[in-house]
C-alpha cells in the first residue's frame, strides 16, 4: 500500500489513473466548502455568474474547521459527511472539479456524473482533525466569510492523506471492503 | 439546604466543554487500542492507528479531536439538598457552553431556527437534562455530539410481537446504513421500551455510560454482546474500508411501557465518544 503523491491540479489522466483502494499524499491548492457555500455557488452559477474560484482541475475537501488558535494555520480539520453535498456535486463537476474529499457514501447521480466528468471521490479519516490539521500550510477564506465555519476556503497542503473510495471507472471501496469482511448475515 | 454559586456551575460546564472535545476518555481509548490489535484489515488497522495518533496530537496540542464539537449535551444530577444561588442552573450552563465553546476555539454548531438556519454564534443552547436526585451534590456529565453520527440515527415504533428479534434487526440494520457515515467503529446507544418521546431519550442517555460496562441486568448485559458480535459481522469496519471493528460497545437502556408499544430508538455516536463529568 504506497501511496500515491499527487500534486493539484490534477489532468483527467491523473484520475483516469486512480483506482477505489488506491492510498493518495495530496499536495497543493485544495478548496474547502460544505453544504453552505455550495448552495452559493449552484446558486451563482443558475444567475450566469462566474464562480469566486476557478474549480477547474481542482479539488473540494468537504470541511468545516474549528477556529484556528493563535499560531495555527488552521484549527482541527476533519472530513464532514459527503452525502449532504450530493444534489449540489454534479453541477460543480460540470464545471471541471476533479475530485472531492470527505467520508461517507454518495448517490448515483454523483457516480455517473463522475463517470462522465472524470472525477473521483475521496475519504480521509473522520475525527482525525487534529491530526488532518497538520498538513495545511495555508488556510483562507475566499468568499461566503458571513458563514463562519461553513466558508468557501482556499488551503495550501502537503501530503495530505485520502483514500479513494469511487474511482471513475465504477470502482467502490465502501462495497468491496465490506464483501471482503462480512460475515454470514448475522441472526 | 446546600447553595452553590452560579459561577462556579457555569465555570464547571466551561471546562467540561473544553476537556471533552480535546481528552477521550481511557474507556474508549482502551476500547480502540485492543480494536487495532485484532482487526484483521490493514486498512483498517491503519484508520484506528490515525485515530489514536489523533488523540495524541490533540492532548499534546490541546486542540480538539474532530472539528465537529456538536451540540452540547448535559445531563444533570441535581441533589435535592442544593441550590444554585445567583440564577438559574439552566442559565448558568448554558453560560458555561457559551464560554467553553469561545474560549476554547471549539467549533460554533448551533443554528437558532431548523429551517430559517442562522448560527447563534456561540453554540447556545445546550441540551440540558435535569434529573433530582437525593443528597446536596451537583453531578454534571456533558456529551459533545456531532451530527455525523446523530444523523444516522432512527427510531421506530415496533409492536410486541416484534419482540426481542425484531429489536436485534432493527439495531443491526441501523448499523449498517449508516455504513461509513456515521464515522465506524461507533458506539451504539440503544432504547427500548417507554413512549415516543422517552425512547430517544434513553438512547442518548447510554452514550453516557462508561465504555465497556455492562446493563446491570444479565438479560441485557447479554443482548448487548450479542449485538456486539452481530455488528462486527457486517464487514463495515472502522471508517467503512472493510473490517471487524465496525462497533466498540453497544449499551442499551430500557424503560417500562405501554401494553400494545415496543418503541427502539438507536442513537449512534462515532469513536469520537467524547464524555466528560463533574461533580459539584
Ligand atoms: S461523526 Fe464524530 S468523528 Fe465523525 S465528523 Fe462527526 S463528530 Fe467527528
Amino acid at each position: 500500500m504506497n501511496p500515491k503523491r499527487l500534486t493539484t491540479p490534477w489532468s483527467d489522466a491523473t484520475v483516469e489513473g486512480l483506482r477505489a483502494g488506491d492510498l493518495v499524499l495530496i499536495s497543493g491548492v485544495i478548496y474547502g466548502a460544505r453544504d453552505a457555500a455550495h448552495k452559493r455557488l449552484v446558486e451563482a452559477l443558475e444567475r450566469g455568474e462566474t464562480l469566486p474560484a476557478d474549480l477547474r482541475g481542482h479539488l473540494v475537501y468537504y470541511v468545516g474547521p474549528t477556529p484556528a488558535k493563535p499560531g495555527q494555520v488552521i484549527g482541527s480539520a476533519g472530513p464532514t459527511t459527503s452525502t449532504r453535498m450530493d444534489t449540489y456535486t454534479p453541477t460543480l463537476l460540470a464545471q471541471g472539479l476533479k475530485g472531492m474529499i470527505g467520508k461517507g457514501y454518495r448517490s448515483q447521480p454523483v457516480l455517473e456524473a463522475m463517470r462522465r466528468h472524470r472525477a473521483v471521490y475521496m475519504a480521509t479519516t473522520g475525527g482525525a482533525g487534529a491530526l488532518l490539521a497538520r498538513c495545511f500550510t495555508r488556510a483562507e477564506v475566499v468568499a461566503y466569510e458571513d458563514l463562519g465555519p461553513e466558508a468557501l476556503f482556499r488551503f495550501e497542503v502537503a501530503d495530505f492523506p485520502a483514500i479513494v473510495v469511487n474511482d471513475a471507472f465504477g470502482g467502490d471501496l465502501y462495497a468491496q471492503g465490506k464483501k471482503a469482511f462480512s460475515k454470514a448475515t448475522p441472526g | 439546604m446546600r447553595t452553590i454559586a452560579y459561577q462556579d456551575v457555569a465555570e464547571a460546564a466551561r471546562r467540561l466543554c473544553i476537556d471533552a472535545n480535546v481528552y477521550l476518555g481511557e474507556d474508549v481509548l482502551g476500547l480502540l487500542r485492543s480494536a487495532r490489535e485484532r482487526e484483521p484489515s490493514a486498512l483498517g488497522q491503519r484508520v484506528l492507528e490515525e485515530i489514536l495518533e489523533n488523540n495524541r496530537i490533540a492532548v499534546a496540542e490541546t486542540v480538539p479531536i474532530c472539528q465537529d464539537t456538536g451540540t452540547a449535551f448535559v445531563f444533570v444530577e441535581l441533589g435535592e439538598e442544593v441550590r444554585v444561588d445567583g440564577g438559574l442552573l439552566r442559565d448558568a450552563v448554558d453560560e458555561g457552553v457559551r464560554r467553553g465553546y469561545t474560549e476554547g476555539y471549539l467549533r460554533k454548531s448551533m443554528v437558532s431556527d431548523p429551517l430559517r438556519r442562522r448560527n447563534t454564534g456561540d453554540n447556545s443552547p445546550a441540551v440540558v437534562h435535569i434529573e433530582l436526585v437525593p443528597g446536596d451534590r451537583v453531578r454534571m456529565t456533558l456529551l459533545p455530539k456531532g451530527g455525523g453520527a446523530e444523523n444516522m440515527s432512527r427510531m421506530t415504533m415496533l409492536t410486541p410481537a416484534d419482540g426481542e428479534g425484531g429489536v436485534r434487526a432493527f439495531v443491526i440494520e441501523t448499523v449498517e446504513r449508516a455504513g461509513p457515515n456515521a464515522c465506524p467503529p461507533v458506539v451504539v446507544g440503544v432504547g427500548i421500551g417507554g413512549t415516543f418521546d422517552t425512547v430517544g431519550f434513553l438512547a442518548k442517555r447510554a452514550l453516557i455510560r462508561k465504555a465497556g460496562e455492562r446493563h446491570p441486568d444479565p438479560f441485557y448485559a447479554r443482548m448487548e454482546e450479542d449485538l456486539l458480535a452481530a455488528i462486527n459481522a457486517l464487514g463495515v469496519g472502522p471508517m467503512g474500508y472493510g473490517g471487524e471493528t465496525t462497533a466498540l460497545d453497544v449499551r442499551i437502556e430500557v424503560c417500562p411501557c405501554h401494553i400494545v408499544s415496543l418503541p427502539v430508538a438507536v442513537n449512534l455516536q462515532c469513536h469520537a465518544a467524547r464524555v466528560a463529568r463533574a461533580e459539584l
